[in-house]
């Protein structure tokens, strides 16, 4: 096919495309990221290139929790010294960083992959909701911590989740009122998340 | 239309918000001066953030919003009103996004329109208090169609246009409204409409809120009305309404009041 004129070579148009579908990077940023590409020298390229080959090739969803992980099951979950009793739930793999740097959380956690968002067409099923619920089935679990973003869809997914749970005779809790609404769990720091974690409260 | 300032201040209702780079949110909301409008707020997913309080969902607050080259910035807010009872209630909850969605497709950028700003307030608060809160999405769904230029056909078949006699018709998206018996089609109306819903649909369109909520419509009527409006809604916009998934959701997921009130009267003393 002929290259038209002043049209991206291929190659290039197929980075920019690429580039563009991550969140957050508008049609901008993607022609600016591919062109820094061409730029490099071609070992930092590959280099970039592996790492992302790597990420796919050797981490999976641990089995138990859905953490992003090398084996499965992840660390957290094989420790014997964490509480099998408790469950802190979170939206997304970020979110157990945050919470482990409080250092007060011994439990497990669960990763939802996202959160309810009905605007967006979003639901409970196409969350780790199902898996969660086959967790609890076990009936070990005492008590489960909803520790979703402070916001409306992090608000509802938490209301949901718990409405499923109490009639498993499940202590549903949230996470205190001390993170500010409309705040993202990640940015908060560990005074304040730590805070809302002992004063988490009864859904 | 109004002037167009650098700086502007307005009412407007918070209809969705996305997530913009690291910490930024994009915020659709809808103005009571100026109409539906898309503005960055800056910082707003840090926890130091002050403005993040008042940019969630289903918020009523007013605005300070800068002229941006692409989008306008939010440069101060405050609540007017949280509409916390939607919040805290998923049945709600779910209907008001619901009416968000539906004016967020229904509308343009930059088109003012007080009426539709007044009818979505008005809805969110019904819905924020009443016990029956169902028929103000129906009543909101109607008086939506109607102000967009859609009111729908009620009064006479709309092929022969024979007035329409109390017993059951049929309802037509592609035609815009009930076709008798006689003149349905297999293609264009398939689904059956009462006399009962016709009649209420009339209401809705002609009748004050206050005369619609004075009705009792029960679970089947209801189901009814929703069914037929939102087919003749997705068959205007042409597009699929995404926040009623969740609606459905809850239904075949809902705590049976009746259940929990025998499950605590079994329980022993
Ligand atoms: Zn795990
Ligand atoms: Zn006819």
């Amino acid at each position: 096919m002929p290259e038209q004129l002043g049209a991206a070579p291929a190659p290039v148009a197929k980075l920019i495309d690429a580039f563009h579908k991550l969140p957050g990077i508008g049609p901008k940023s993607a022609q600016r990221l591919t062109y820094h590409m061409l730029r490099i020298p071609p070992e930092e390229a590959l280099a970039l290139a592996q790492a992302i080959i790597e990420l796919k090739e050797k981490t999976v969803l641990c089995s138990v929790c859905q953490n992003v992980t090398e084996s499965d099951p992840c660390n957290i979950c094989r420790d014997d010294a964490r509480d099998r009793a408790v469950i802190c739930v979170v939206e997304e793999p970020l979110d157990i960083l945050a919470v482990e740097r409080t250092r007060g959380f011994h439990g497990l956690y669960h990763v939802l992959h996202g959160v309810i968002s009905p605007m967006d067409g979003v639901g409970p099923e196409d969350l780790k909701v199902n898996e969660l619920l086959t967790r609890l089935r076990g009936g070990s679990v005492t008590e489960v911590i909803m520790a979703t973003n402070p916001n409306l869809e992090g608000e509802a997914t938490s209301m949901y989740i718990s409405r499923l749970l109490t009639p498993m005779g499940i202590r549903v809790t949230r996470l205190a009122r001390g993170l500010p609404m409309g705040s993202d769990l990640e940015y908060a720091d560990e005074v304040t998340l730590s805070r809302a974690l002992e004063n988490r409260q009864d859904v | 239309m109004p002037q167009q300032l650098r700086v502007y201040v307005t009412p407007a209702i918070v209809l969705r918000q996305r997530k913009l780079g690291d910490a930024d949110k994009i915020l659709t909301l809808y103005t009571a001066t100026f109409g539906k409008v898309d503005a960055v707020v800056k910082g707003v997913r840090k926890t130091k953030s002050r403005m993040a309080g008042h940019v969630e969902p289903l918020t009523q607050a007013n605005f300070q919003l800068a002229k941006g080259k692409t989008l306008d910035i939010v440069t101060q807010v405050e609540t007017i009103e949280p509409f916390q009872a939607l919040r805290g209630d998923l049945e709600r909850m779910s209907r008001a996004l619901y009416a968000c969605e539906l004016l967020d497709k229904f509308t343009e950028t930059h088109e003012p329109n007080f009426e539709l700003y007044r009818l979505l307030l008005d809805t969110l608060s019904r819905l924020a208090t009443r016990d029956h809160f169902e028929v103000a999405v129906r009543f909101y769904e109607m008086a939506l169609l109607d102000a967009m230029g859609y009111r729908p056909e009620l009064e006479e078949c709309v092929t022969c246009r024979k007035r329409l006699t109390a017993i059951t018709n049929y309802w037509t998206a592609a035609g815009g409204g009930v076709v008798c018996a006689s003149c349905r089609t297999d293609e264009t109306a398939v689904r059956p409409i009462s006399a009962n819903a016709v009649k209420l649909l009339r209401l809705l369109l002609h009748g004050r809120f206050s005369d619609a909520a004075r009705v009792t419509i029960d679970a089947g009527l209801n189901a009814e009305l929703e069914r037929a409006l939102l087919e003749y809604v997705r068959w205007v916009l042409e597009r699929d309404v995404r926040s009623t998934a969740f609606i459905d959701t809850l239904r075949k997921r809902r705590p049976s009041r009746a259940r929990t009130m025998a499950a605590a009267g079994d329980a022993p003393a």
